[in-house]
């Protein structure tokens, strides 16, 4: 009785879903473009869910329990997606750009790393366990909303503290209006971080003698991605898996192991979660679907961003003064939920346009006509279908110890994602896939922010079994 | 809602961490395995689904014994020998 009612649950969810993309087709046709986001958030989630995919598991798993499955999945979703972004590139379909190179995203990947852990998810990893009825979760991404939005927009006596440098750099240009520079996060942006050198890998000097799709494939791909993927799961075999592995064979042969055991401890490292390697393989290919339809769509209606038809369909308010909205082009989280918690606090009488972040570059679009938002309420629905179809969905309220977890670690993935630009997804995995090595930086922060977050929750997890312990 | 670590007879434990998501029932169960002597049992209760793959892998490598897995209604259990 409850397996059939999990099922209906998952069928309402996906109609309603259904119905909610067909409306918007008949609004306007230019809404297809949100459509598209709905349901690639859709899939995602799916994914997400079915192979418990969590960028905070990978590290935190990894250090707290010895468990290299979702590193091992992410890694392989890296390999997939680059060798699909590289074509893509190569066939000038691609909406990808890279990002600012600088130590800003190895501080912001340390406090995301911190964050992640605290909440028990990643950004990504906390849109589908909120579709598996994860109330804590529902917390993080409350956290990562105001926080980013608070942080986006506070000045004042914040702006003492900033360094004259980025206040001079700030005053001095003439492409964003001065009177939108008004907060602490505002002259970091562009006394600084915009500042700073952008690049894939195809771009650099050395590839210059290389053409075509070979190019891309060797730099974005080969070197910039591929081969520091597989030199990371060798070592964490080494590392976590090999003694043990080792061990285990030389008692099976009654005998000593040679290079061919290797081989099978490492594919069996792979292979040890078939649904986590699984769902890396199938979210790598899906992400670079994603880039190629969007591509499309954007090529078919003339456009760069979406702003240009909510220009179209005259919603001229939506738009930052640059004419545009967030629209990432390919899977993002973390700028929509800043947006959403942004709308949320104007409607209490905050002014957030007054800013570069919303005001000059990513406005402030009504939600429903918000498309990376879509592609997150996507995430949460698909999430949802897939655990209700395999009975895993259970509302759980957060409690004690949990809401601050969830909060704080909220915030602090929200901080993170603000000062690096991106969180585990933008900041991490479509940069680095996309052939720009600046994403390896936000992932070395983010690996050692999540193992200071473990050293702290096994501190704490000792003290309360230390206290059970007290009666026996 | 509070995590419950209990002795419940001769080499015989019980963890409950019904309420707690990632990463605190994969973390408990490590530190219960931990205080646990070899063959002492383990019945561990949890409820969040994501927890159950990296316990069992982490059961695996480090050999101990998942001698029970069962669900009872969102409760997920599992009985485990420590190695």
């Amino acid at each position: 009785m409850e397996d059939k009612k999990s099922q209906i649950w998952a069928f309402i969810v996906t109609g309603l879903m259904i119905l909610i993309s067909l409306i918007y087709y008949k609004v306007n046709v230019y809404y297809i473009y949100v459509v598209v986001y709905i349901w690639f958030g859709f899939a995602y989630g799916m994914m997400l869910q079915y192979g418990r995919f969590c960028f905070a598991s990978a590290s935190r798993d990894l250090f707290a329990a010895g468990v290299p499955r979702m590193a091992v999945g992410i890694l392989l979703g890296l390999i997939f997606f680059s060798l699909v972004a590289a074509f893509l590139t190569a066939n000038e379909m691609t909406t990808f750009h890279a990002g600012p190179i600088g130590i800003h995203e190895v501080v912001g990947g340390l406090i995301f790393g911190v964050g992640m852990v605290l909440s028990g998810g990643c950004a990504s990893g906390s849109l589908y366990k909120i579709g598996e009825g994860n109330g804590t979760s529902i917390l993080a991404i409350v956290g990562i909303s105001f926080g980013q939005a608070i942080f986006a927009d506070v000045g004042g006596v914040f702006n003492k503290l900033l360094p004259k440098e980025w206040v001079n750099n700030a005053l001095s240009q003439t492409r964003i209006p001065q009177e939108k520079i008004t907060s602490w996060f505002d002259y970091f942006l562009v006394g600084n971080v915009f500042r700073k050198p952008k690049m894939t890998l195809d771009e650099a000097g050395f590839m210059s003698g290389f053409h075509g799709i070979t190019k891309f494939l060797l730099s974005d791909a080969i070197i910039n991605t591929i081969i520091p993927a597989l030199a990371l799961i060798l070592i964490i075999y080494v590392f976590y898996i090999r003694k043990g592995f080792l061990k285990k064979r030389a008692k099976q042969k009654g005998g000593a192991t040679g290079f061919g055991d290797e081989l099978s401890g490492i594919w069996g490292m792979i292979t040890a979660s078939k649904r986590t390697s699984l769902m890396g393989v199938l979210i790598g290919l899906t992400a670079g679907l994603h880039i190629f339809v969007l591509k499309g769509m954007q090529i078919k209606f003339g456009i760069f961003n979406f702003g240009e038809l909510l220009e179209r369909m005259g919603h001229v308010s939506d738009l930052s003064t640059n004419g545009t909205v967030f629209d990432p082009g390919y899977w993002y989280i973390t700028t929509q939920e800043a947006q959403f918690g942004a709308w949320v606090l104007e409607k209490f009488g905050w002014n957030m346009h007054d800013n570069v972040y919303f005001g000059f570059s990513n406005g402030l679009p009504e939600p429903w006509r918000n498309p990376a938002l879509w592609m997150s309420i996507g995430i949460i629905f698909g999430a949802m279908v897939m655990a209700l179809l395999n009975k895993e969905f259970k509302f759980k309220f957060p409690k004690g110890e949990l809401i601050a977890w969830g909060l704080f670690g909220g915030l602090f993935m929200g901080l993170g994602a603000r000062v690096a630009l991106g969180c585990n997804i933008g900041a991490f995995f479509i940069r680095v896939a996309g052939g720009d090595p600046g994403g390896w930086l936000f992932g070395i922060g983010m690996v050692g922010g999540a193992f200071l977050g473990v050293k702290f929750f096994n501190w704490w997890s000792e003290r309360k079994m230390a206290k059970e312990m007290e009666a026996f | 809602m509070a995590m419950k670590f209990e002795k419940t007879g001769e080499g015989k434990y019980m963890l409950d961490v019904c309420g707690y998501v990632c990463p605190h029932p994969q973390i408990y169960c490590k530190k219960s395995l931990e205080k646990m002597a070899e063959g002492d049992v383990l019945e561990m209760i949890f409820d969040n689904p994501s927890s159950a793959e990296t316990i069992v892998q982490m059961l695996d490598q480090a050999g101990h014994e998942l001698k029970e897995r069962r669900k009872e209604g969102g409760k997920i259990i599992f009985v485990i020998e420590k190695a």
